[in-house]
């Protein structure tokens, strides 16, 4: 089957315009789970369905699209997810968060502020922030009718007895213009802060659960805590050890089996902008490509193969 | 790896044509043809059809070829094709009681009307190992019989002469359609059993199981399976009338139900339906049981807490598809939050490393 067999951006109209109806009831309802009829996509639940969607229903043929993994835009699932929209729907692709119209992400926001005009597109794999509390839909559909979050705070005050901190890293909890409790993704609670007031557009979709639900631009997105615990959005320790930023969000690698490790940026682009303005860190080489330095560290690294 | 994470492209690529070469094989042994595939993996391409939801054999066999046998995957092709086919309308509702069946069995009559026809059923073959299959498959001239004449009546419509078992009244409102619309509850009937229909064989079977063995029994008699060829038959506005459009071979079950009435339904017989695309007996009695167990409610029987009573835990955990992609997402990168984690446990470990050194 050729690819002109297939609708601009893969889904039929139809399709898209029962996803846009979601997405604008989900914007006129920040934080509101709107259930959506998701389709059987060609990459599996699990890879971001929920998200291919979104984006395909916002996608029109003069926009520019990153899509990152890991904050990374060279992962296998974001190359996967990125191909299919350039194959599909034939769209420009960029690598440079300033310069996207729609980012498609998993897992991270990117570092680099976002602007007006721009779609940042969440891939979710499960939308109701009250799921491990309650596994029941029925239930937590009633909850948040009723605006019933306390048993949210019972959670989260006996993270506090129990371990003195919130024990939630990521995937942490936000109440969204003070009405819905809302998942924000498994992003790390490193970006919560990133999620209010953003001057883009932030859609959420989750594929196998058949929901869309967003944050409009300018929003107030809380993260959930208590007085005396406020929140704190943390990192590792570190700075980049390629381009010396000390405000990104880290990945640690280890770098051999005898417990060396670096962190870097997990935001590829972030990290390769820096680099080529001229900063580095402790291993990084200045004026060199972010390409280059990786090349160079092949040689020591080697033995940890292409795994991902 | 920083460096790993690189070359993603290339890999994938590299992957897709290493995985290409191993569908394939040793090319000294012969290519399997579609049509090996559709005739002789036969209930390989129902069980595709069935759970993909879509009838059509040959592209059940092709998704067969390409997943190299692994039938999950291959009902995943089937449902990702199928979303994307327009929809030209509905067809009318299938008379079963039209059905040529190739097999119809009662185990509640030991005759009745349109007799018993065992079919082509592994059920009384002894389970040894046909080595001769190994060599050569030729089968010599089997016998045949004339063709059953007439429609072929079910039994729960006999028992129902007699008011010993529950009304099925006709009912015309339009079902609704699960993949095009949200799955809400509490579901409908028609909705549950389209969603048992698709639903994994394996997770059917067990369900079903569990309610033999206690969990939300139920008590059921095969009241009847049958298999057998149907007619599907489509409204045509522009010439008034109904035209056949094709015919589709499906597995029909009925199961009798005990039920010694409750507070809103007098003491009478209770039914299950099973309705699955091509022979697949094992999910159309499954399906029934599964169904029967989910009626607890209009029939005002109690909850007993049992799996199988439950609408939400069943329908929304009986998609293979969706449960094998979510299962396996796990092996995709998940670094960012690992990190997250690590430095929550590093953090919440120092804490207690220090309080324990403070106590020394």
């Amino acid at each position: 089957m050729t690819d002109q067999a297939y609708n601009f951006a893969y889904l039929d109209e139809q399709t898209k315009r029962m996803i846009r109806r979601a997405i604008l009831k989900g914007v006129a309802v920040p934080g509101y789970q709107v259930p959506f009829a998701s389709r059987e996509m060609p990459m599996p639940y699990g890879w971001g369905t929920g998200g291919v969607q979104v984006t395909a229903a916002c996608l029109v043929p003069e926009d520019r699209l990153k899509v990152i993994d890991q904050g990374a835009d060279d992962t296998t699932n974001a190359v996967s997810i990125r191909k299919f929209f350039q194959r599909t729907a034939g769209v420009e692709v960029t690598e440079a968060t300033a310069e996207a119209t729609v980012i498609q992400t998993r897992h991270r926001i990117p570092e680099t502020a976002l602007s007006e005009g721009q779609i940042l597109v969440y891939q979710v794999p499960i939308p109701e922030p009250l799921r491990f509390l309650e596994p029941r839909e029925t239930e937590t559909r009633k909850m948040h009718e009723l605006e019933e979050y306390g048993l949210m705070h019972v959670k989260l005050y006996e993270d506090i007895a129990r371990h003195g901190e919130i024990a939630t890293s990521y995937a942490y909890p936000v109440k969204v213009e003070g009405r819905y409790v809302m998942d924000p993704s498994p992003i790390p609670k490193f970006d919560n802060p990133k999620l209010g007031g953003n001057a883009a557009i932030q859609l959420f979709g989750a594929g196998r659960e058949q929901r869309i639900y967003a944050v409009p631009p300018y929003t107030q997105v809380v993260s959930l805590d208590f007085d005396d615990h406020p929140f704190v959005a943390s990192k590792a320790p570190h700075d980049c050890d390629l381009c010396g930023a000390s405000e990104s969000y880290l990945d640690e690698v280890i770098t051999d089996d005898q417990g060396s490790r670096m962190y870097v940026c997990s935001d590829t682009d972030f990290c390769a902008t820096r680099q080529e303005a001229g900063h580095h860190g402790r291993l990084g080489v200045p004026q060199f490509s972010s390409k280059k330095i990786a090349k160079s560290l092949e040689g020591f690294c080697a033995a940890e193969g292409v795994t991902e | 790896m920083y460096v790993a994470v690189k070359g993603g492209e290339r890999a994938i690529d590299n992957a897709h044509a290493w995985l290409a070469e191993e569908r394939r094989g040793d090319p000294a042994v012969s290519e399997l043809s579609l049509a090996q595939i559709r005739v002789q993996l036969k209930l390989a391409v129902n069980r595709v059809m069935a759970e993909g939801s879509l009838f059509d054999p040959d592209l059940a066999a092709l998704a067969i070829k390409q997943s190299r046998g692994d039938l999950i995957e291959a009902i995943f092709l089937i449902r990702a094709y199928r979303t994307t086919l327009p929809r030209h309308g509905a067809s009318n509702p299938i008379d079963t009681a039209e059905m040529a069946v190739d097999r119809r069995v009662s185990a509640t009559f030991k005759d009745l009307p349109g007799g018993q026809v065992l079919g082509p059923t592994f059920d009384y073959t002894h389970r040894l190992l046909d080595f001769k299959l190994a060599a050569e498959g030729g089968v010599g001239p089997v016998a045949t019989a004339p063709a059953t004449q007439g429609p072929v009546p079910h039994v729960t419509e006999m028992l129902n002469r007699d008011g010993l078992i529950e009304e099925a009244p006709r009912d015309d409102t339009p079902p609704p359609d699960l993949t095009r619309t949200p799955l809400e509850l509490p579901a409908s009937r028609p909705l549950r059993l389209q969603a048992i229909t698709r639903g994994d064989e394996g997770f059917i079977l067990s369900m079903a199981y569990s309610t033999q063995r206690g969990y939300g029994r139920t008590h059921a008699f095969v009241g009847e399976l049958r298999i057998g060829a149907v007619a599907v038959e489509m409204e045509i506005p522009e010439l008034g009338f109904a035209v056949e459009i094709g015919e589709i071979e499906v597995t029909e079950c009925e199961t009798v139900n005990q039920f010694k009435g409750s507070k809103t339904e007098p003491p009478q017989f209770t039914r299950g339906y099973g309705l699955v695309f091509g022979q697949s007996e094992r999910k159309a009695i499954a399906m029934s049981l599964v169904d029967r167990a989910l009626r607890w409610k209009e029939l005002g029987e109690d909850f007993s807490g049992a799996p199988a009573q439950d609408e939400e835990f069943v329908l929304y955990h009986a998609d293979n598809i969706q449960a094998t992609g979510f299962l396996e997402h796990i092996k995709l990168p998940h670094y960012v939050d690992f990190q997250a984690e690590l430095e929550l446990v590093r953090r919440l470990r120092a804490e207690t490393m220090a309080m324990r050194e403070a106590v020394q």
